[in-house]
């Protein structure tokens, strides 16, 4: 490791606040990126097999897709 | 080869074979991520000049080069859309779009961080940034466009003539810092000629570039899945996944 101490690492001569600051804005906007399309497929999931079930007596499919696709 | 175009035209295969890549590549991705961050910021040497504020280039140039090539990518599937009228490509081209305006915005906030200790300030009008910034409306235009048609054929249509103008920007992004007098430092790594970058700090940048290459590949995976479900809602083949 480049820096002798946890402390150096998150100081970083000065430049700590700046780096630290975009790794951390960085990782949240992944993260988002990352677990919105996963939640939003759950919810679709969930809804579209909620409808098959209410459809299925009427013989119809899933019609009435909400909005869990953020769409 | 036709068979594989074939198959890329069909919901449910799309939607399978998207979900085995995924089930590699997703963590693969964010084993490469972890490591070429810890790589950049801990292991690698600071910058004779701009000293430790540099080491937000593994994550500013990462994403600035794939929300350009993502940018291709969208304007590519637009294309296919408009022309062959295939429904997979619109597909693809609308995920793209979030993705693409996630990665510029990281790439503006973390080049205004740099901008800071480095150059002063946390904003300039310069012909790079201006035109990253036009980038960003540009996706989030495609974004809009969609959202504001009903009929989604319209949509689709608006939205891939709306990326293929917009490739005009991309030329103009590349080439901003030479063509304009920039505070943005040109290109350091150069696939003609030598990079100005040592390898101790370019080897990690690479893995950064691919691993945000890979992301953007995942996060588009994940987006086509979601927007195929949605657009399949009826069929029999979803009704099955579902388990209803």
């Amino acid at each position: 490791m480049y820096f002798d101490s946890v402390h150096a690492a998150l100081a970083m001569e000065g430049h700590g606040p700046f780096v630290w600051a975009a790794y951390v804005i960085t990782l949240a906007v992944l993260a988002a990126m990352l677990t919105a399309p996963a939640r939003r497929a759950r919810r679709l999931r969930r809804e579209l097999a909620g409808n098959f079930k209410r459809n299925a007596g009427r013989g119809g499919g899933a019609n009435e897709v909400g909005n869990a696709s953020g769409t | 080869m036709w068979s594989f175009f074939h198959k890329l035209g069909s919901p449910p295969w799309l939607y399978g074979i998207a979900g085995s890549i995924l089930r590699w590549l997703l963590p693969l991705t964010l084993l490469a991520l972890i490591a070429g961050a810890s790589w950049g910021l801990l292991f690698t040497p600071p910058d004779f000049r701009q000293g430790n504020s540099y080491r937000i280039i593994y994550i500013h140039v990462p994403a600035a080069v794939v929300a350009l090539a993502g940018y291709y990518v969208m304007a590519l599937a637009g294309a296919v859309s408009l022309i062959w009228k295939m429904k997979m490509a619109d597909v693809a081209m609308k995920a793209c779009a979030p993705v693409g305006a996630a990665l510029t915005f990281i790439a503006l906030v973390t080049g205004a961080i740099w901008g800071k200790p480095t150059w002063g300030t946390w904003w300039v009008w310069d012909a790079r940034i201006t035109s990253m910034l036009i980038l960003l409306f540009l996706y989030l235009g495609v974004i809009a466009l969609y959202e504001a048609y009903d009929n989604k054929a319209a949509a689709a249509k608006a939205c891939a003539v709306l990326s293929l103008v917009g490739t005009v920007n991309i030329p103009i992004i590349y080439k901003s810092v030479d063509w304009w007098y920039s505070l943005h430092q040109p290109a350091s790594i150069k696939f003609t000629g030598g990079s100005t970058i040592d390898p101790s700090m370019l080897y990690p940048l690479m893995l950064m570039i691919a691993s945000f290459y890979a992301l953007f590949t995942c996060c588009l995976l994940l987006n086509m899945r979601v927007e195929i479900l949605r657009r399949e809602a009826r069929t029999n083949w979803v009704r099955k996944l579902v388990g209803a």
